[in-house]
């Protein structure tokens, strides 16, 4: 148990300000900017957005900044900021069937409707460092080509024509959409809460997760039937308006997992699927993500689950690095009456021992 | 067209709001003041002053199933009543209260009889102009990553 210590407050003053000096880091080199972290650590910002929960770039990358580059550190930041506004409520579901892809790759059909985009992506590089990035790379303008008119419609609707996948589970009525951040967890969790669970949870967590189940531990036997990454309207209903207002566009990862059959004596057999959704361009966040939610589907599809990934309440306790840090890292907080205690408690356990013993020692010398 | 909506029917005119407000919030701030700047900007009041807040924004399970709490985002918000009547509302992603303040007396406008003409072609159309440019250069750039596989012949590459 962690108790309140007093004292100590000069000490903590003077630890923040050595802190502050060194993560301004030497002087003599320029100070980092917001505008800088934003445009070429982009992909941090995304995972800070994405787990701290919260769409703001400039946010995001001023939390990366303060926490001195410990994604963890500044996806706390970001989460206690969302406690500083109130929300207006919630939008309309984004569609992402209508998104304007940047990005958009099947590993299941390679000539599908509308084509596969590479986009900017780190796939095909040769992960060899390049010293040229050191200083003054000047990269060359993006190529070009003529953009199709066509629509990028998505690979699970195309499998849906045929009935050869399973189809989403549609709205239960009115029923309220699961908030984690409004209630506490319980279980079992429907599928919205394990998907707002999932879309926060830490990318490396899941990722072990994911590389889990395709281990062996709950294999689901996963296609990636498609990625795409690109812009998406959002829209708002405002009461006061009377119609849904559009808010802008963000930038979203989708990951539909594509796994192997379901079916039974009246149903014919189907593909089934995993999905997943990110603030930004998060690929293995995404892909990780909708591996987990596939594998978390076991028993609603009858399939014995005994792998940690299955295991709903162990997956979505744990998947939050912002709950998971708190508790490890409390541990570094003064215990000290704690710690008392179990010392005064080993102590009298070892003098109990050294009597017994004595005893004992006493006795087979009278013998 | 259906032709019970005449082009002054209250459903134009609230396409034409939304068209407008989806411009302007893709807009930057900078952009939209100066393209404000050069119009004569009506009499106005607050109706209610810019604030921030968060959006939780919702997804589907699957892309096009059952809704779900992805996460919140940022949004500012305001409302302006013009000294003609007219009530303009501007919302947008992003912690910029000045845009939306911007978007409210757009929107505002927009709904003026008097003043709808010169602030569609004087902001919004330029915006528009700049918006779609913007996308029309992502789009080449996107389009240029394609993989073609019909181009090969068996036996090349």
């Amino acid at each position: 148990m962690y108790v309140a210590v007093k004292g100590g407050e000069r000490a903590i003053e003077n630890a923040h300000r050595l802190l502050a000096h060194e993560r301004r880091g030497d002087r003599d080199v320029p100070e980092v900017t917001l505008a800088q972290i934003s445009e070429q650590l982009a992909l941090g910002v995304d995972r800070v957005m994405t787990e701290g929960s919260l769409y703001d770039r400039e946010l995001a990358a001023l939390a990366i900044k303060q926490a001195r580059g410990d994604m963890i550190e500044a996806i706390f930041l970001v989460r206690a900021f969302r406690a500083t506004l109130p929300r207006f409520g919630a939008t309309e579901p984004v569609n992402t069937g209508e998104m304007l892809v940047r990005r958009r790759i099947s590993s299941t059909f390679k000539d599908v409707p509308g084509g596969q985009i590479l986009g900017p992506t780190f796939d095909y590089t040769h992960r060899l460092l390049d010293p040229q990035l050191a200083e003054g790379f000047v990269p060359e303008q993006p190529a070009t080509a003529e953009a199709s008119q066509a629509g990028t419609p998505r690979v699970t609707d195309i499998l849906g024509r045929d009935g050869l996948i399973e189809t989403s589970p549609q709205a239960d009525g009115d029923a309220p959409v699961g908030d984690l951040t409004r209630e506490p967890l319980s279980f079992p969790a429907d599928r919205d809460l394990r998907l707002q669970n999932l879309a926060r949870g830490d990318e490396g967590f899941l990722l072990a997760l994911g590389y889990s189940t395709q281990r062996g531990y709950g294999r689901n036997h996963p296609f990636a039937g498609e990625i795409r990454f690109g812009e998406v309207e959002v829209e708002f209903f405002a009461e006061d308006v009377g119609f849904a207002v559009p808010l802008g566009s963000v930038e979203l990862t989708e990951c539909q997992m594509v796994n192997q059959f379901k079916g039974s004596t009246t149903e014919a057999p189907c593909f089934t699927r995993g999905y997943g959704l990110a603030f930004g361009q998060s690929e293995r966040k995404t892909m990780s993500m909708a591996l987990v939610d596939r594998a978390l589907r076991a028993r609603e599809l009858g399939e014995e689950a005994g792998a940690p990934a299955q295991d709903e309440e162990f997956v979505m306790s744990h998947s939050d690095n912002v709950q998971s840090t708190g508790f490890v890292e409390h541990l570094k907080l003064p215990h000290y009456v704690d710690f008392q205690s179990e010392l005064g408690l080993l102590r009298k356990l070892r003098q109990e021992f050294t009597e017994a013993n004595q005893a004992v020692e006493l006795q087979e010398a009278a013998e | 067209m259906n032709p019970t909506m005449s082009s002054t029917g209250p459903d134009s005119k609230q396409a034409q709001r939304k068209a407008a407000m989806t411009v302007l919030a893709h807009s930057a701030a900078a952009d939209i003041a100066g393209r404000l700047a050069a119009i004569a900007i009506p009499k106005h009041e607050n109706l209610r002053e810019p604030e921030n807040g968060l959006v939780m924004m919702r997804g589907r399970v699957g892309g096009d199933g059952a809704p779900f709490n992805l996460g919140e985002a940022t949004v500012s918000r305001a409302a302006v009543r013009l000294a003609s009547g007219e009530v303009g509302f501007g919302y947008t992603l992003g912690r910029d209260a000045q845009k939306a303040q911007m978007i409210a007396l757009c929107d505002a406008m927009v709904q003026s009889a008097e003043l709808c003409g010169e602030v569609e072609a004087k902001v919004i159309a330029p915006l528009r102009a700049a918006v779609n440019a913007e996308r029309s250069r992502k789009a080449a750039e996107t389009a240029a990553t394609r993989v073609d596989f019909y181009t090969m012949v068996r036996g090349e590459g």
